[in-house]
């Protein structure tokens, strides 16, 4: 009987470890749960990807294995290996086979690509607009939306084809939502365009994944998708909200009205407010806000209520000693109404401590 | 040598008067210039500016580095080089400007070492800050400096530079030739990078603090940022500037200085990485310097490359970083390869399997290697049907690379494998820069890249191609030369307890990181959502132990080095020519000058060597695998 050549031996051991390999990857749950209809397309092709690689690398594992294990150098041996210098049969395998491997695999993202990408009729835009260190959202006048909707919280409906058209006012930002597998850089002078169809309800985070200075791990909002019900519903609102100032949509509460203007806007990107939650520390601590409009506003000669806005409206005219000129963006007079802002102001000054600390 | 005589003198004390020299020169042309012009006299920033570029040259010219050259321009007597330089010995003499090539080889493996603990000491408070969500240890500005600082290095001070330190050690011995090509400008590369790496760590001295854009410095972040992000488009150009400059020595140095019998086909694979390499180098370098003189001038004059709505194109930037920085990967990993192909064929007694596809290999991702740079750029906004040719390009480069594995793999089967310590680094680099290279695969594909660019699986990724790759070849590298290079032999035990360490910590670090990054971790942030709290605690302690891994190298390279066991010449019983000298080699490489008679990895044939010494006639029949005798190699060895 011919002896079995070694190298069987360590493949069939391959294809074992391999098998219990892919079992054990594919039982990972890598993803965040899918929340567009990309999703699970891009998530079988992850798993195609995953079942070709482990194989490979439990092929080259083998091999180094084995060849410990069995060509090992016993002490004091000193001979040499066996002069081989090549294969070209054996080389040009291994040449083919990656090859082939890598152009399937090129042409099957080629082809998920543009799947994710086609383009959809009856599409819902959607103006994306990013800035150190906060989202904002607009919803052109089209077929859905009777009036321009500005907002700083995004809502979609599920279903509906979106086409996110995004930009930035100052450096490069990224607008990522992990639950749709959707992201694209915000670039200045550019109109980036992506498209998501949200396919389940429910609230997802909107992060920033591109660099973009001191408050970039903190720029994060997030995604409502309700039913194209809902949906209308809150498209109504938000024109009944244009006209009687913004409060309303937290039903005349104006506590909780100033925390949702808070949130919503990004402030707790930067600011540690414990009321609502944020420990963030880019810009100063709002905890002792009342206190400290107290004392800066007397060196500004304003009293707390106008420092405090002069300080939304107009963050560079005064900085709080420790914190760098420029660090917090300016326009949020054109984002937030008068009515907002006011709601802003009062919801700070009644939920910052009065006076200790700094 | 009196006083005055000894300041002009070239040297530490010329340099030390020489600095603060540039430095008033700048504020006195700011100053003059702006008095010119009317404007307010005193500009501290654009004094910094001026005194960053004039400074690191007034050292340059204080320590010596142009001694010569500024003698011969000016016409004045030339101090002939007699080589009475050549050598050190005490550890003063790796202080001076020094034009031997194994002297400046082992400046360049110490400064880069120096710099990569520096590096390494920024990761571990990264972890430590990164251990819970939340702030604890470092503000997020000072957070950002932290991972722009430590890519900063480890890229630009140490992977990059300890190659061409390695290289400038052994490559002109295997070559058979007494030193590289032109020494002067050799020294001259070494200085250059301290230089860099002091300002690169200056930065966090800066008013507003270190620069915080990352080691990419994306526009116009970078444009806008606090002072301290000159630091890094200035001292990029410096480190640029020794890495083109080493890279030409190269390439003059293999092309003309071999020695005879020493064909192209018979260079060992470590030259002909060192030879592809620098060609990468040569070619690719001066786009990061074009990209960093752009940021530079819109930060110092105004200039609006990177501004939109100024006719300025911010895309831009990035196309031109990367069509650099992407071909840089393959200048961090090529010379790794070389020394792969050293320790494997050495430490198995085996042939290189395929070695003429093995350089074909490398040639091949040269190529490559420049038109995949727009992977880097999936999301970024640019035209979209650049990405599939890209995608295809770089899924393509695997197929090269994949004939380094297998042929590596090739080469240990049915070899004699010395479990040595650089062989356990070299089997560990395989097993992980294959998994670097898998995750690279999936990067690749376009619809994947998509949702984990820029997430930890990206940090994963890279840190596994040059960690796992590249930093595993450099300790290979370290402790397969280390006999030739200091003539004493490193402790096997605590080589190997380096290697465990290092190889379980490094992917208990690394590992876990695919995950957060495909559950949604962004990189590059301070805080980080709860959900990823438990892995991160995992990943930070991990992190450390693996960071104490590394005090065991060091101690292992500083106590080997001053009380090792005496090394003899060639205690691998290799081949290649730098092993048939003595151990470190004589001053002047040679005695005798090498004629290569046959290939550098004959394991197996009894009697064939590679090279012979002296006015002896190669053996009769010499041929690329030659037969002859059964007398070991001739030797200088007594």
């Amino acid at each position: 009987m011919r002896r079995r050549h070694p190298l069987v031996g360590v493949v069939l051991l391959a294809l074992v470890a391999s098998a219990i390999g892919i079992f054990i990857v594919m039982r990972i749950d890598w993803w965040p749960s899918q929340a567009s209809s990309a999703a699970s397309e891009i998530d079988t092709l992850y798993d195609v990807l995953l079942i070709v690689s482990v194989p490979i690398l439990v092929l080259v594992m083998s091999v180094v294995l084995y060849s410990v294990y069995a060509f090992r150098a016993r002490p004091g041996d000193m001979r040499d290996g066996a002069p081989i210098h090549g294969n070209t049969r054996l080389e040009i395998v291994w040449v083919t086979i990656p090859f082939i491997i890598v152009s399937a695999l090129a042409a099957y993202g080629w082809i998920v690509l543009s799947d994710v990408e086609a383009r959809q009729s009856n599409t819902l835009t959607v103006d994306v607009t990013a800035q150190q260190f906060a989202w904002s959202f607009s919803y052109p006048e089209q077929d859905q939306i009777k009036q321009e909707i500005k907002t700083n919280q995004l809502v979609l409906p599920r279903d509906g084809h979106i086409r996110f058209r995004i930009n930035t006012k100052d450096v490069l930002h990224d607008f990522w939502v992990p639950h749709f597998r959707l992201k694209s850089d915000a670039v200045p002078g550019v109109t980036t365009d992506v498209r998501v169809t949200p396919t389940e309800r429910g609230t997802y985070p909107v992060v920033c994944a591109e660099l973009c200075g001191i408050g970039h791990a903190t720029m994060r909002q997030s995604v409502r998708v309700v039913t194209p019900e809902e949906f209308d519903d809150w498209v109504a609102d938000q024109r009944q909200s244009e006209s009687d100032g913004g409060v309303a949509a937290a039903g005349g509460d104006s506590a909780a009205a100033g925390k949702q203007i808070f949130t919503d806007t990004g402030c707790d990107g930067c600011h540690a407010l414990a009321d609502a939650g944020s420990t963030a520390a880019v810009g100063p601590n709002l905890n002792d806000l009342t206190a400290d409009a107290a004392k800066y506003g007397k060196r500004e000669s304003l009293d707390p209520a106008a420092y405090v806005r002069n300080s939304i409206v107009k963050p560079n005219d005064f900085v709080v000693p420790g914190f760098q000129k420029g660090l917090m963006p300016e326009g949020y007079e054109g984002q937030l109404s008068e009515a907002e802002i006011d709601t802003l102001v009062q919801y700070l000054l009644s939920v910052s401590k009065g006076g200790q600390g700094k | 040598m009196s006083t005055a005589a000894k300041l002009r003198a070239p040297g530490w004390y010329r340099a030390a008067i020489s600095v603060p020299l540039a430095y008033l020169f700048a504020m006195a042309l700011v100053t003059g210039i702006r008095a010119l012009y009317g404007w307010e006299v005193l500009d501290w920033s654009a004094i910094g500016t001026v005194a960053m570029l004039a400074m690191p040259l007034a050292f340059l010219v204080g320590i010596g580095c142009f001694t010569y050259w500024f003698d011969w321009a000016l016409g004045n007597p030339t101090k002939a080089e007699d080589h009475s330089s050549h050598g050190a010995h005490s550890w003063k003499d790796y202080f001076k400007v020094n034009t031997d090539h194994k002297v400046i080889g082992i400046q360049y493996i110490v400064t880069t070492f120096f710099f990569f603990i520096l590096g390494g000491m920024m990761a571990m408070l990264i972890r430590a800050e990164l251990a819970q969500p939340g702030t604890q240890f470092v503000d997020p500005n000072t957070y950002n400096g932290l991972f722009s600082v430590h890519a900063t290095l480890m890229i630009f001070l140490f992977i990059i530079p300890v190659f061409a330190g390695i290289a400038n050690f052994v490559v002109p011995l295997m070559i058979g030739a007494p030193d590289m090509a032109f020494p002067r400008l050799n020294a001259l590369s070494f200085w250059l990078l301290p230089t860099a790496g002091v300002m690169m760590i200056a930065s966090f001295f800066a008013d507003g603090g270190a620069f915080a854009t990352g080691w990419t410095a994306y526009a116009p972040l970078s444009t806008e940022t606090p002072f301290g992000q000159q630091f890094f488009t200035i001292g990029v150009q410096f480190a640029g500037a020794s890495s083109i400059a080493t890279a030409l020595n190269f390439l003059v140095t293999i092309i003309t200085m071999r020695a005879p019998g020493m064909t192209f086909w018979r260079m060992p694979l470590m030259v002909w990485a060192q030879f592809t390499t620098s060609l990468l180098v040569v070619i690719a370098t001066p786009f990061i310097a074009g990209s960093q003189f752009f940021v530079l001038l819109d930060r110092a004059l105004g200039t609006h490359f990177f501004t939109a709505g100024s006719g300025g194109d911010v895309l831009m930037y990035q196309h031109v970083f990367w069509f650099y920085s992407h071909p840089a990967v393959y200048i961090m990993m090529l010379p790794g390869f070389g020394i792969i192909s050293e320790v494997i064929s050495t430490h198995a007694r085996k042939p290189v399997f395929g070695y003429r596809m093995m350089a074909f290999s490398l040639v091949a991702i040269v190529i490559l290697g420049f038109t995949v740079w727009a992977h880097h750029m999936f999301v970024s906004g640019m035209f979209s049907w650049l990405r599939i040719p890209m995608m295809i390009t770089t899924m393509l480069i695997a197929v090269p690379t994949g004939v380094k594995i297998f042929s590596w793999l090739g080469t240990l089967w049915r070899g004699v494998i010395h479990m040595t310590t650089p062989m356990m680094f070299a089997l560990g680099f395989i097993t992980m820069f294959t998994l670097g290279g898998i995750s690279g695969i999936f990067l690749a594909v376009v619809p994947i890249d998509i949702p984990v660019s820029d997430t930890y699986f990206v940090v994963a990724h890279i840190h596994y191609v040059l960690f796992g790759g590249s930093v595993f070849t450099i300790f290979a590298g370290i402790y397969h030369w280390f006999p030739k290079m200091t003539g004493r032999m490193y402790d096997e035990g605590l080589g190997k307890l380096h290697f465990w360490m290092s190889f379980v910590f490094f992917n208990l670090t690394f590992g876990p990181m695919h995950f957060v990054g495909v559950d949604g971790m962004p990189r590059r942030v301070a805080d980080y959502s709860d959900q990823f709290a438990t892995l991160n605690a995992i990943i930070s302690v991990s992190s450390f132990i693996f960071g104490l891994s590394f005090l065991i190298f060091l101690y292992n390279m500083v106590a080997s080095w001053r009380k090792g066991p005496k090394a003899v010449g060639n205690p691998w019983r290799a081949h290649s020519i730098e092993w048939q000298v003595s151990s470190p080699p004589p001053i002047f490489n040679f005695d005798e000058i090498p004629t290569v008679v046959g290939g550098p990895y004959e394991y197996g044939t009894p009697g064939a060597v590679h090279a012979v010494f002296g006015d002896k006639k190669a053996p009769v029949g010499a041929t690329p695998a030659p037969a002859g005798g059964g007398a070991p190699p001739p030797t200088q060895q007594p």
